[in-house]
């Protein structure tokens, strides 16, 4: 194969005002961090409301988040971005709709079609994480807390969600990765993250590999450092005595 | 305090409470015995309603758990439960364990609440690992830390569910003496165990149940030198001399 690598492409200018193609990956980097984090959040919440559902006595709401699961978890996370970004906001009441379409401006659109979709596809993910981590705690503990008195409210909070969540780290932090790299799909609804940038820098300067390269040694190393930071919070919330625990 | 009046319960066809009548007055140590699968720990767990019942009523200090208008979780604060496998919350530390109940149920303030919390510990001998996790304990200091957990709430009555069962043998006398020691407080008790030396020493009245049914009840004086009923002496035999 015959190829000039070419480091330099990335100081070099990108023709439009003074920017010089680093600037778009930093930007791209940006709106990346801000679409995975925000959804996160969103869907930790989401995820462990409808774990916790999924966990209750009698029928109804474990039903109604069984079905949210099955439905989130069926459908390929691109054809929910294509519904979220091109089908819902057309169902919205005309005032919404005009706003949605037309007052906001594009990369705010998408950017909030992509964290609705992020959200509600990584919360059936979270969901069954944290139903799991529940359902593995000895049946002891919630017989436990409610011979003392406490409500189901107060089992869970107390007693029942934080040793669930101490186990249910190592899976939540791939979930956590998870939407770092499926973030990468807002580019196909034109929001400039980092895979968009990416491409465009291939298209405007014809280095693609160095632009690919660079995009994957940002995501690797991003997802490295959130790797690391969990394994900290791991060391940090674990439990005297327990297996791998300090003594 | 606890009056059973025909409490029936079936797990699917199987009739686990086969009409349980017995009360249990303020004060008295009773302690229930029967052979595995009797029912005996299904009956210890309806008293505080961990396990519904399908007939009867049962009663303690005048409200009848089974009744769906009855405050349940008001109802469970004032019965102390220990279990069999001590369910000790691993996460907290042994004061935590201790004071976690008074603070989030009674709205008692966390300075009272660990002072009493101490008081406890060193009412079973356990001041000194306050800080420890209930991982780093034996299990005997486990259990020992679950009767203060459920003494921190004042309970009125004691429900003790095989407490010993699940220990090594050289621990099971430290808690024994810590059950002992509560009896003799004057604490109500309904204890579930084989620790025949225990129900002879302490019980004021021993029942002893066989396929869901009291089948007799009698002081331990009466009921380990002559038991009536053929099961119970069966029973017995097994338990002095298990090889013959």
């Amino acid at each position: 194969m015959n190829y000039n690598w070419d480091w330099n492409i990335f100081f070099k200018s990108t023709g439009i005002g003074s920017e010089i193609y680093l600037d778009w990956f930093v930007s791209g980097l940006g709106w990346t961090i801000a679409v995975a984090l925000v959804a996160w959040i969103a869907a930790l919440a989401i995820g462990s409301v409808l774990g916790v559902m999924r966990t209750l006595p009698g029928k109804v709401l474990p039903a109604i988040a069984t079905a949210y699961v099955e439905l989130f978890r069926n459908v390929p996370l691109l054809v929910q971005l294509f519904l979220w970004y091109f089908v819902v906001p057309d169902y919205l009441p005309e005032a919404t709709q005009v706003w949605f379409k037309q007052d906001l401006n594009p990369a705010t659109s998408a950017y909030i079609s992509v964290v609705v979709c992020l959200a509600l596809f990584t919360a059936a993910r979270v969901c069954e994480q944290v139903r799991t981590g529940i359902q593995a705690l000895p049946r002891g503990q919630s017989a436990a807390a409610l011979a003392v008195g406490f409500s189901i409210g107060q089992t869970y909070r107390h007693v029942l969600l934080p040793q669930a969540f101490r186990i249910i780290i190592p899976p939540l932090t791939s979930e956590f990765l998870n939407i770092f790299k499926n973030s990468s799909v807002a580019s196909l609804i034109g929001l400039m993250e980092l895979l968009a940038q990416t491409k465009q820098t291939a298209e405007f300067s014809a280095n693609i590999f160095e632009a690919f390269t660079l995009a994957t040694v940002i995501y690797f190393v991003l997802n490295m450092s959130l790797m690391a930071l969990m394994n900290l919070v791991e060391k940090k919330v674990r439990i005297p005595g327990m297996m791998g625990g300090a003594k | 305090m606890i009056r059973f009046n025909n409490v029936h319960k079936w797990f699917k066809d199987l009739h686990v409470l086969n009409g349980i009548d017995l009360q249990v007055a303020q004060g008295e140590v009773v302690v229930v015995c029967g052979p595995s699968g009797s029912g005996k720990s299904t009956m210890i767990r309806t008293v505080n309603q961990l396990e519904s019942i399908n007939e009867g009523e049962i009663w303690v200090d005048g409200k009848n758990v089974a009744d769906p208008k009855t405050d349940l979780n008001a109802l469970r604060a004032e019965v102390g439960f220990v279990f069999q496998h001590f369910n000790l919350y691993p996460h907290l530390s042994v004061l935590d364990n201790i004071t976690l109940s008074p603070i989030k149920v009674k709205g008692m303030d966390k300075a009272a609440a660990d002072k009493q919390a101490v008081a406890l510990l060193e009412r079973v001998g356990l001041a000194h690992k306050k800080d420890a996790f209930p991982a780093q304990l034996s299990g005997g200091q486990q259990q020992r830390v679950a009767i203060a957990r459920g003494l921190a709430m004042e309970p009125r009555v004691m429900l003790f569910d095989e407490p010993t069962s699940a220990l090594d043998p050289e621990m099971i006398g430290e808690v024994l003496k810590v059950m002992k020691d509560l009896a003799e407080s004057g604490m109500t008790m309904m204890v579930v165990t084989h620790e025949m030396g225990f129900a002879r020493e302490v019980a004021d009245r021993v029942v002893f149940i066989d396929h869901g049914k009291i089948v007799e009840q009698a002081p331990p004086e009466e009921f380990f030198k002559n038991p009536q009923h053929e099961r119970a002496q069966q029973f017995l035999r097994q338990l002095l001399t298990p090889m013959s």
